[in-house]
């Protein structure tokens, strides 16, 4: 595809160019950051070597991505492709992004195909994340206006060919479900029919979007457009890329991080029948078969022996021990408003908390892989991942190759929630195949996905507040310690010692409080570190709905009463918090259930530009064990594009938060993670899953983000619950069950 | 040197008889749609039917398949309650990753195929072993109870 005969866009920003598309049709170059948003700094400036390792700073170092970045392209026989420039991982970006296009562009949604955009991080760039990356709730976000200008420019062009066409005045002509109709003279053509007309005219100057009152296709359910593909063996992720003669590897790195290959039993390895190679690099070893299983029996034939460096003695007592002590020195401050410390020293009622919340692995259902081609004089990567061009970047470092020498063939995500954000597991593959020759498939075993995942920092959070004589907080102390991971991944980010995503959700409350800290104390130790769904707010959600609870009980007042009282300047958390009581019959009595404690919990939150109160009905045994029966979430994330996609991610994101809050903990012990596999890293299992309502706020405002906002707000809802039921309040994740055993 | 059937087909394979059936079918017989996600039973990505029975295939060795009837996702539609369990799941729209979900179907037509009409507790014995990560769940017992409402389901 090659845009010919551009004519770009004269007014503010080249934002359009039209063209005529190779082997015919239409060409529609736009970009992504719209017409109207200013576009970041260009994408010459590669990604820090700390973001994704030294690897991959030989990202891109073509000419920064002058617009157009995306592409839309219509053919002869009217059907339109888009080439996208997001991975679907779940949160159905496949289906909502060409909504927006077919909106604006009048055609059915049938009519548009995706075809998943290369790794080029000067062309695909998010405009909330300024890299090619699917994340942190953006999608939609970022893509809201430009797709849909992008749409109304090609229809505009359409009608202007036809009006051409018929010698007519354009604005006599209608445009939908795929073709411009004369209503005078009953004319009719199909788009296809008009786009090497179309190809030949000028780039609107103006786009006039639709009013939402007009939408035909956004806000309305549509059907997953994946559906069919992922529920027959069809849909291909990265682990099921098969090419002729493909080795197959299964990889064991280091136990403990540092460690060194000590012994390896290299000829047993060899003797198991169908083994082809071993591999090693430092700290890792691979066994390459003709399948699996090979490999695997070759790798426990090898079995390797590690030298475990320094972090052999590393456990998680120490670990939590040193956090603790950093956490009772002063932080970086992100937050100060009025003067919080004073206030605290005032009279009236105080209270002190510290909540911790564990490491996490990501666990996504299909274990991390990748196939690598490597030659002398290119690399072809196979492989899911949310970064494709920090993926090709990292494999251009590590092999010399110029950039576009390494393609990246990305795949659909067997679940991202963060870990595909980092390319740990493509350099290794990478490494592993610069000592061999031919295709290989690198596939990690549960165990080792578990065990040398990047973690969800553990968090300590020191709280303090003072209530005035109505019991509504004064002051406000709020002190987060933890692993940055932003200093790592995005360090432009990181703003006067403050990492932006450790404190988001606990910096700007929407509850009005006069005087408030908040505090951030940065504290690494040898675990690795990543995003893990729901970032930032994942952690502080949970911290601050707790606390706004203790001060709620202290002030003897209902605790959704309480909310309310301190969301009165915040008419949209207000409504989702009324909505919320009013859906759950919050306030009426629980029905009883023999032999259990049942309890009730709110939680309410604004994150990712989305409003949200959640109430969670739980149980509690006489031997401690927490079930969840229901939970009713009442969501206000904007202009919603298609609401089924909504209330599925709402319904996956509690899943996610309530796995982590009733089981979730990665813990160290000589230097190794103690868990392993889903026996003791425990997955919520569909009998033990909550029934999920889930009420959106009708709303026209921007759209917020959908995919993680779920996953933060569950946590407290049910802790306040368990309280509710117990009296026993939960300041550690996870919920330690045992401790609520009836005495 | 083990034959098998696999979707109605017959076919030897040069594979050891320890061999899991997983991985005959991934990386020999070239069907991905059967996923890995233990490999020791405890997830239910790998799940077939085995004379129509649900096993997991990442710890069924060859050996024990021989002379049985494998069928695997990419044939499960073929099946009049296998395909209605793909209607149901694309009605309700199941999915998100998606990579769950072969196995999914197979243990939701495994049971819709002995117990046409499944109680809740029914479902939550048949659908416990395979793990969803995305959280699907409440979608899943949707989509089920549609497939046993739909007519033609044997009783
Ligand atoms: S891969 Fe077989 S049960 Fe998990
Ligand atoms: S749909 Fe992703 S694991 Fe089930």
């Amino acid at each position: 595809m090659r845009l010919a005969d551009t004519t770009p866009l004269t007014s503010r920003r080249r934002f359009l160019q039209v063209g005529a598309a190779t082997g015919g049709g239409l060409l529609i170059g736009f970009s992504l950051f719209g017409c109207e948003q200013k576009k970041p700094a260009d994408r010459k400036t590669p990604p820090s070597e700390k973001a994704v390792g030294a690897a991959a700073t030989a990202e891109t170092n073509r000419a920064p991505g002058l617009a157009p970045n995306a592409f839309i392209r219509i053919d002869r026989d009217g059907l339109v492709t888009l080439i996208m420039h997001k991975v679907e991982m779940g949160q159905g970006t496949f289906t909502s992004m060409p909504m927006l296009l077919a909106e604006e562009l009048g055609v059915d949604l049938a009519k548009v195909r995706l075809e998943q955009a290369p790794a080029d991080n000067n062309l695909y760039s998010d405009p909330m994340l300024g890299g090619q990356v699917t994340g942190g709730s953006t999608s939609v976000r970022g893509a809201w206006k430009p797709l849909r200008e992008a749409g109304a420019a090609a229809r505009s062009v359409l009608v202007s060919a036809a009006a051409q066409t018929w010698q007519v005045d354009a604005s006599t002509l209608t445009a939908a479900n795929g073709a411009v109709t004369h209503a005078a003279t009953g004319r009719t053509l199909g788009y296809g029919e008009l786009v090497d007309a179309a190809a030949k005219l000028p780039a609107p100057k103006n786009v006039k979007l639709k009013d939402a009152a007009a939408f035909t296709l956004i806000g309305k359910a549509h059907k997953r457009l994946d559906s069919p593909d992922k529920t027959n063996g069809k849909a291909l992720f990265g682990i099921d890329a098969r090419l002729p003669n493909m080795g197959i590897a299964t990889v064991a790195a280091s136990p403990v991080a540092g460690g060194k290959l000590a012994s390896a039993d290299e000829a047993k390895a060899m003797a198991v029948k169908g083994v082809r190679q071993v591999l090693k690099i430092d700290g890792a070893v691979a066994v390459v078969a003709d399948h699996m299983w090979a490999a695997k029996q070759g790798l426990a034939a090898l079995a390797p022996t590690w030298d475990d460096g320094p972090n052999k003695a590393m456990a998680s007592g120490a670990l939590v021990a040193d956090m603790m002590a950093a956490s009772k020195k002063p932080g970086a401050v992100a937050q100060n408003k009025g003067d919080a410390i004073k206030s605290l020293g005032q009279a009236g009622r105080k209270l002190d908390a510290v909540y911790e919340l564990p490491y996490l692995a990501h666990a996504t259902m299909e274990p991390m892989n990748c196939t690598v081609d490597l030659r002398a004089d290119g690399c072809d990567l196979w492989v899911g991942t949310q970064v494709p061009s920090l993926a090709q970047g990292a494999t251009a470092k590590l092999t010399g190759l110029p950039l576009e020498k390494v393609k990246v063939h990305n795949f659909y995500l067997g679940g991202g929630f963060g870990r595909r954000l980092e390319v740990d597991y493509v350099t290794q593959a990478v490494s592993f195949a610069k000592l061999m020759k031919g295709p290989v498939k690198f596939i990690w075993t549960r165990e080792e996905d578990i065990q040398h995942d990047m973690y969800r920092p553990y968090y300590v959070d020191r709280l303090s507040a003072r209530l005035d004589a109505k019991g509504m907080p004064a002051a406000w102390f709020h002190r987060v310690t933890g692993s940055s991971i932003m200093a790592r991944f995005a360090p432009a980010a990181m703003k006067d010692g403050v990492d932006p995503d450790a404190v988001e959700g606990a910096r700007e409350l929407q509850y009005t409080i006069p005087d408030m800290r908040v505090e951030y104390v940065r504290h690494e130790s040898p675990v690795a570190t990543a995003f893990w769904r729901g970032v930032g707010p994942t952690h502080n959600v949970f911290v601050v709905e707790s606390f706004v609870d203790e001060l709620a009980f202290a002030a003897r007042q209902d605790p959704l009463a309480y909310r309310r009282q301190l969301s009165a300047k915040s008419p949209r958390l207000l409504r989702v918090l009324n909505l919320a009581a009013e859906k759950s019959g919050w306030g009426q009595p629980l029905k009883p259930i023999a032999g259990r404690r049942v309890g009730r919990g709110v939680s309410a939150q604004f994150a990712f530009g989305s409003f949200m109160a959640q109430v969670a009905e739980v149980s509690v045994g006489a031997d401690g064990e927490v079930r969840v029966h229901r939970v009713v979430c009442a969501l206000d994330c904007g202009q919603v594009v298609n609401p089924d996609t909504v209330v599925a991610q709402m319904e996956g994101g509690i899943v996610f938060g309530l796995t982590a809050a009733l089981w979730g903990q990665v813990t160290f012990d000589k230097g190794r993670v103690q868990q392993s596999n889903f026996g003791d890293y425990r997955m919520m299992r569909i009998n033990e899953a909550p029934k999920v309502e889930v009420h959106i706020v009708a709303s026209t405002d921007e759209p917020g983000g959908i995919g993680e906002p779920g996953t933060a707000a569950i946590s407290p809802a049910v802790t306040n619950a368990v309280f509710a039921a117990t009296g026993k309040r939960i300041r550690k994740l996870p919920i330690d069950q045992a401790a609520l055993k009836k005495a | 040197m083990p034959s098998l059937t696999i979707n109605g087909s017959a076919t030897n394979f040069d594979v050891p008889d320890d061999m899991p059936l997983l991985w005959v079918l991934r990386d020999v017989a070239g069907l991905t749609g059967t996923k890995f996600g233990c490999g020791v039973s405890l997830c239910g990505a790998c799940t077939i039917h085995l004379d129509g029975e649900a096993v997991r295939s990442c710890v069924t060795p060859v050996s024990s398949a021989v002379g049985k009837k494998i069928v695997t996702i990419e044939a499960v539609g073929l099946d009049p309650v296998g395909a209605r369990v793909q209607d149901a799941w694309r009605q309700v729209d199941v999915v998100q990753c998606g990579y769950c979900q072969s196995g999914q179907v197979m243990s939701a037509t495994a049971l819709l195929t002995k117990t046409p009409k499944p109680s809740d507790a029914d479902i939550d014995t048949a659908m416990a072993g395979n793990i969803c990560r995305c959280g699907t769940y409440n979608r899943i017992r949707a989509a089920i109870k549609i497939a046993a409402a739909t007519p033609g389901t044997p009783s």
